[in-house]
């Protein structure tokens, strides 16, 4: 029966493939359409292997421990390349080779905290985790907590966590995936839905472990050859290397673009260095501090990495796999320097955003110089190679998202809170099949209702919610004697509240009076600006005035502008192009001059809708003209809330259980005496 | 492995497991504070000292570089530091799991 239903699934995706690979379906992107074919034959390849491992998965899936922990059997190597592809999204992949391509210095110093989150990880999480948990976060929480209250709050949680970081993989998924080979985004988006549901509804977690392990060997060897080629003209030399960075005349404009005026007194050379220099993008220096607190105590409270550390069989070898992933992980973002410093200069980062704004193409484009260049047979199949790896890595993150959504909807929900843990072996099977089908269908349907939605700022907000609700949660319960059902409960609830409203009063948001502003000013322009002369940095009035928008903000120093003729808007280009049109007599400029026209028509008709559509908004979702929280990551303050109240409400309420568990608790997790067992083949 | 009862509080209170307790409490405490310490020096630096991240100190390579490539090696090198000092509790656990049984039995 299973296989039958494996064959059907099989069939269905080699017919979406299929309609994939037809021209009404795959129009433009960064593959051009005579190399398709080659794509989808790369695409086909890395599939039918991911097949293959899920049809060999699912005849070694039959039990509950099978089915969430891989019979524990996993090794510390292996599961330590399954948690860097299990953590290494499409975002830090293209994203942060964008970044560093777009913005030199400060993408990869960005890139830092997501591996310094695994130190964390390491030193307090991993091992004690392994040693009293069996499935999920929730049953770490219920060692010595209520269970039927904990289990609750800890799946809302990390229902909630990993529906914000699943929406932004099944969007940005769809996304890259049509502005790599063109493909629909709809398609996009049931591709990977429907690859994702066979691989874990049929395989579980060993078939999602082998996905995430080959996505990770086939990202590092992409990764790896790619910095082979774009480094070894400079002779493996790092100065070399960026020396040529400083001295590209790309890179140069990139900076003097950035800058703006105070690019003018500087020379190309500088304009260079200064690429290698921290400024060009992250500008807050407490934004930054508060998105690394959400990173580092937040990647220790990822529902999906917690649940990698049960399926190995001992504390010992779940330390081995978060040694492995460090050295992956880290591994991999010094690539991506090179990877990103090579694409600003080979590809330059005006090529890079006519195909994506973010710079998600920097990696893509790179691959596709390497071999040749747009027109070249090889560059073009390093391209596919590239492309067919993007959606390796965004099925497999999307695999262990849903395992962990459908685990704490199965075990901790179904299992622990409804059936009283009284549910038979092959009734948990079932469950947690059908949750996990449950979960995925509901991300794909997410995925096309949020179409067009900027989902960027729901990574940093699961890792926000995470590090304030689940990480305080864990690390009190583990490690404070006094933590008590009432304190997890209560910092629980508070820690994620507060990071999810912060988020919805912080600039993350769109604040139709500011979009109408910006669209007026393409329509009508900018009027004529005096000289101004330099201003001095000004004190704020307190700390508070940097967070909320309720006293003065500290101003940094400005240089002196100046004058600034009046800037034209779209309607009087429009106007006066028009004006003109009949005067033209070459043939070739008239044609030109009727494509601007064009195009002004596009961008006016573009600006009009968006200022109607601002204009009736007139406030954000939660009624607020501007930001009033004025930090784009929560952590800075919802993370030290989450631990006050687990702390709080420890201090308050009385549990007897929670007292009376904790020597066994803490001595369990110390020594892995009673650890659940590898299943015994 | 079997799941007899045992006593938890006299375990917990062996003089080989609170040493245990002790050695690793300072241990994590210790190398937890200095890894999040080091790790905030980065955005800091970048936004307060710029003077000493712009640097040239080879070629084009300057102290902001070394600075962010030295946060990986200072993270693998906790990561060693660790596994090197965990297979010392490791053996400090071993003896205490051997004895569990007999411990307040």
């Amino acid at each position: 029966m299973k296989q039958r239903i494996m064959g059907a699934t099989l069939a269905g995706s080699a017919l979406l493939l299929e309609l994939a690979s037809n021209p009404a379906f795959a129009a433009g992107g960064a593959v051009e359409d005579k190399f398709k074919g080659m794509t989808f034959a790369v695409f086909g390849v890395i599939i039918a292997i991911t097949m293959y491992i899920t049809y060999w998965a699912a005849k070694h899936t039959h039990t509950t421990s099978e089915f969430y922990a891989a019979g524990r059997t996993v090794s510390g190597l292996q599961n330590g390349w399954a948690i860097a592809g299990d953590y290494l999204s499409a975002a830090s992949f293209l994203g942060i080779a964008g970044l560093i391509s777009l913005y030199g210095y400060d993408g990869f110093m960005y890139s830092v905290g997501w591996l310094v989150a695994y130190i964390t990880v390491l030193l307090v999480i991993a091992e004690p985790c392994r040693n009293i948990g069996k499935y999920t976060l929730g049953d770490v929480l219920a060692f010595r907590n209520d269970p039927k209250k904990t289990k609750t709050v800890a799946a809302l949680s990390t229902i909630t966590v990993s529906t914000f970081y699943l929406t932004a993989q099944m969007v940005g998924g769809g996304v890259l995936i049509k502005t790599l080979i063109g493909i629909d985004y709809e398609v996009s988006v049931i591709s990977v839905g429907v690859l994702m549901l066979a691989y874990v509804v049929f395989g579980g977690m060993k078939a999602t472990t082998w996905v995430q392990i080959v996505k990770a060997v086939l990202l590092v060897t992409a990764s790896v050859l790619l910095v082979i080629f774009t480094w070894a003209p400079y002779g493996f030399s790092l100065p070399g290397f960026l020396q040529a960075v400083v001295g590209d005349a790309k890179v140069q404009a990139q900076v003097a673009k950035l800058l703006g005026d105070a690019a003018s007194t500087m020379s190309p050379q500088e304009l260079g260095q200064r690429f290698l220099e921290p400024g060009l993008f992250l500008k807050s220096p407490i934004d930054q501090i508060s998105l690394g607190m959400a990173l580092v105590f937040g990647t220790a409270g990822m529902p999906h990495i917690l649940m990698r550390f049960f399926t190995v069989p001992t504390a010992k070898e779940a330390r081995k796999s978060v040694i492995w992933a460090m050295v992956i992980i880290g591994g991999f973002y010094v690539l991506t320097l090179f990877l990103g410093m090579g694409a600003a200069m080979n590809v330059g980062a005006a090529n890079i955003t006519a195909v994506d704004k973010g710079g998600n193409m920097a990696g893509p484009l790179l691959a596709q110089y390497v071999g040749g260049g747009a027109d070249s047979m090889l560059g073009n199949l390093f391209l596919a190679f590239v492309a067919a790896v993007a959606f390796a890595t965004i099925v497999a993150v999307v695999s262990g998202l849903v395992l962990a959504a459908a685990s704490a909807m199965a075990h901790d929900i179904y299992v622990g809170v409804i059936r009283g843990d009284h549910a038979t072996p092959k009734e948990q099977v079932i469950a947690a099949r059908v949750a996990s089908l449950i979960v995925g269908t509901l991300a794909i349907l997410v995925g096309i209702a949020a179409k067009g939605q900027n989902v960027a700022q729901l990574v940093a907000l699961a890792f926000a919610v995470a590090a304030s609700s689940n990480l305080p949660a864990v690390f009190l319960t583990l490690y404070w004697k006094r933590t008590n059902t009432y304190g997890v409960m209560l910092g629980m609830l508070v820690g994620a509240i507060s990071a999810i409203a912060l988020v919805m009063v912080s600039p993350n948001m769109t604040y139709p009076r500011q979009v109408a502003k910006e669209a007026q000013k393409v329509l009508e322009g900018e009027p004529a600006q005096a000289a101004k002369p330099a201003q001095a940095a000004q004190v704020g009035e307190g700390f508070i005035c940097e967070l909320f928008a309720v006293c003065k903000k500290s101003e940094p120093a400005k240089h002196a502008t100046a004058e600034k003729p009046a800037k034209p808007g779209a309607l009087e280009k429009l106007a006066k192009l028009k004006e003109r049109l009949p005067a033209i007599s070459d043939a070739a400029e008239k044609t030109k001059a009727e494509g601007d026209i064009a195009k002004l028509e596009q961008d006016i008709k573009k600006a009009q809708d968006t200022y109607a559509k601002a204009e009736a908004e007139k406030v954000s979702m939660v009624g607020l003209d501007k930001p009033f929280f004025l930090l784009r990551n929560p952590g800075l303050i919802s993370i030290p809330l989450g631990f006050l109240c687990v702390v709080l409400g420890s201090l308050l309420f009385r549990d007897k259980r929670s007292e009376a568990m904790w020597e066994e608790l803490y001595v369990r997790q110390n020594t892995g005496i009673h650890a659940e067992a590898a299943a015994a083949h | 492995m079997s799941t007899s009862p045992m006593n938890w509080a006299a375990i917990d209170a062996d003089p080989r497991f609170q040493a245990l307790h002790r050695k690793k409490t300072r241990f994590l405490w210790g190398l937890m504070i200095f890894s999040v310490f080091y790790y905030f020096l980065l955005p800091i630096g970048a936004a307060y000292y710029q003077d000493l991240f712009k640097m040239q100190v080879w070629g084009p390579v300057n102290i902001g570089i070394l600075f962010a490539l030295s946060e990986f090696v200072v993270a693998w090198l906790i990561a060693y530091i660790y596994a090197r000092k965990a297979v010392k509790f490791d053996a400090m656990a071993k003896e205490l799991v051997n004895d569990a049984h007999r411990i307040g039995g």
